[in-house]
């Protein structure tokens, strides 16, 4: 990759983004525009996976809505989120949580993480 | 009608990806546009059209040939690598030894991009002009990439000029139209083109203002948003 395309990366990075793995719980507040007003919506869920690097870097959240598995992926550095809360953080052993798909209710459940220093 | 073709040379740095205003992922191009200077201004009456020369890039003044260096230095620049011409009617309006840079274009402006495209090599004609092949199943054999029937039987017996057909592909200049230039880092002297642009990373690009979207007042081309 050219510098300068590295560069124009780098500048993407938004430096405000929480630290958070998969199994983590988090509130992502998205601003919704509606016509010519906007406002902001929260998509609380497990993040099931993170992806790419850099300025592409992309997370998926889930959510059960009415019964419905819902899952949305972000841009991690995406200037139509407002903020990220991180709700709790879980203990998981495995990168891509895909597995949580195919468990419901009590099953789909994830450990919190106990905090060791240092993360 | 007259036609006012603003125009940089620069190198294709390769593709990335930005986010817009409303959060949208957009593809884009990075061009390091420019500097280029302008090395001789073409006049109807001199040279019977009306044009400017534009020249890009660094070279070593030792590999540049007597003629050319003869003709930088009537201009009084520095030998440049690449030389291109420009047909604008308002060419009267740039001096010898003028920069252009990528502060030439605005943000949201359409452009036109040419450059050499990447050299594919002997191709077969479903890569090379797009054929659909043939049948992956229904008794076809060892055929499913082929081009099927290039013509007719006992009339015309013979097969027509310019059938398409596998051969060569790509390394030939193409132009690139109406694409839209997403926005201009004059620091840098970047410009960032949305969708992709002939050639490999690192090829010579000719940037100009497009010549096929209508003409708003000024002869500055329409941006895409103002052409609906």
């Amino acid at each position: 990759m050219h510098t300068a395309i590295a560069e124009l990366e780098q500048e993407q990075i938004r430096a405000d983004v929480p630290d958070f793995r998969p199994g983590d719980t988090l509130k992502v507040h998205v601003r919704v525009v509606e016509g010519n007003r906007s406002r902001i919506q929260v998509f609380q869920g497990v993040v099931i996976r993170r992806q790419g690097g850099g300025a592409r870097e992309t997370f998926t959240v889930r959510k059960i809505s009415y019964g419905v598995g819902v899952e949305r992926t972000f841009p991690v550095h995406t200037p139509a989120i407002d903020k990220i809360e991180i709700v709790t953080r879980g203990r998981v052993r495995r990168a891509k949580l895909y597995y949580l798909r195919s468990l419901r209710g009590k099953a789909a459940r994830i450990k919190e993480r106990r905090e060791t220093a240092g993360r | 009608m007259t036609k006012q073709i603003r125009g940089v040379l620069g190198t294709k740095l390769g593709m990335t990806q930005v986010f817009a205003d409303d959060g949208k992922i957009v593809p884009v191009t990075v061009v390091a546009a420019g500097p280029c200077v302008v090395t001789k201004v073409r006049t109807p009456d001199a040279d019977g059209y009306s044009a400017v020369q534009l020249g890009y890039g660094e070279v070593d003044p030792r590999r540049v040939n007597r003629p050319e260096t003869g003709h930088f230095a009537a201009a009084g620049v520095t030998p440049r690598r690449y030389l291109v011409e420009l047909r604008t009617d308002d060419a009267a309006e740039y001096t010898i030894g003028q920069e252009v840079t990528a502060e030439t274009f605005t943000a949201g402006e359409l452009v036109d991009v040419t450059a050499t495209s990447k050299g594919k090599g002997t191709a077969g004609v479903v890569k090379r002009h797009g054929f659909k092949g043939l049948s992956s199943s229904h008794g076809t054999k060892r055929k499913h990439r082929a081009p099927g029937s290039i013509g007719g039987c006992a009339y015309p017996g013979r097969v027509f000029k310019g059938v398409k057909m596998a051969g060569r592909m790509g390394g030939e200049r193409t132009t690139a139209a109406n694409l839209t230039l997403h926005s201009v880092d004059a620091g840098r002297g970047l410009l960032l083109i949305k969708g992709a642009v002939p050639g490999p990373a690192g090829a010579l690009v000719l940037v100009r203002s497009a010549v096929k979207s209508p003409l708003a007042a000024g002869g500055r081309p329409l941006t895409r948003s103002e052409a609906k």
